[in-house]
């Protein structure tokens, strides 16, 4: 059952990816981006990562996808059509990735599972709490104060705040 | 074909993926989101090389990985509202002047 469903996701996010690749226009996309980035999280659920699917759902789904369909909206509405994404280097694109893709396989050499029985769920969040707290303090704190840089950089360059030489 | 083995390459798919969205469409938002694809793409396979060890690094990592996305479309969709104010466009291509027009 538990293998069932991982493939029900991985289809989904391989579908909703296409989708984004083939069609053009861009409130599809994210739309399609929000199916991909909720089967991710399902993924990650089962296997043993539940702590970062509620983080993938709480901050992609919840905020990521937000900004960027507020973004859609507001690059919208100024010019009053439908937002239609035109293509370009198709060639070279699908060479590069293609490419890429091939090598990265090639590369890979099969690997064994052996999955650990004895980290259970609940002990994994404790885990993570405590490492969060001891080994990757400094990191931690150091990200919030990125997310403030960043957050106050973001309003600050979004606003419609001028200075006095534009009158 | 063993489990993790179909999720690395799900990882590659969505890896390269990213990158063929990032190179093709022409508009600043369609980037973000191939950007925003590869990153969980590397998400995706330290998830799964964690998945068959003790610790718990990777989600750690994974974890840290997801605030910088969120840092980076923050300000990506601010600098993509501001220029598509200044030059009603967000074609990438057509952004080319960093005087402003009279």
């Amino acid at each position: 059952m538990q293998e069932f469903v991982l493939y029900l996701f991985i289809v989904a996010s391989v579908v909703s990816i296409l989708i984004i690749i083939l069609n053009r226009n861009v409130f599809y996309a994210a739309l399609a981006l929000l199916v991909c980035l909720i089967s991710l999280a399902g993924i990650y659920a089962l296997l043993n990562a539940e702590f970062l699917a509620i983080t993938q759902l709480l901050i992609y789904v919840g905020g990521v996808m937000v900004l960027i369909i507020f973004g859609i909206m507001l690059t919208n509405r100024i010019s009053g059509k439908p937002l239609y994404v035109k293509s370009q280097n198709w060639i070279a694109g699908i060479s590069i990735s293609v490419g890429l893709c091939a090598m990265i396989v090639y590369a890979y050499t099969p690997m064994t599972l052996q999955t650990s029985s004895a980290n259970t769920a609940e002990n994994h969040i404790q885990q993570i709490g405590k490492e969060l707290m001891s080994t990757y303090a400094a990191p931690f704190e150091l990200s919030g104060i990125l997310l403030l840089v960043c957050l106050v950089g973001a309003a600050l360059t979004a606003s419609s705040f001028k200075k006095n030489t534009h009158g | 074909m063993a489990k993790s083995d179909i999720l690395f390459y799900l990882a590659t798919f969505l890896f390269c993926s990213g990158l063929l969205i990032t190179f093709t469409k022409q508009n600043a938002i369609m980037i973000l989101v191939g950007i925003e694809l590869m990153l969980n793409a590397a998400n995706l396979n330290l998830v799964v090389f964690n998945y068959q060890k003790q610790n718990l690094d990777g989600q750690l990592f994974a974890l840290f990985i997801i605030l910088v996305a969120v840092c980076e479309a923050a300000v990506g969709i601010a600098i993509i509202l501001k220029t598509y104010h200044f030059y009603h466009t967000s074609v990438p291509d057509q952004i080319n002047e960093l005087k402003e027009k009279f």
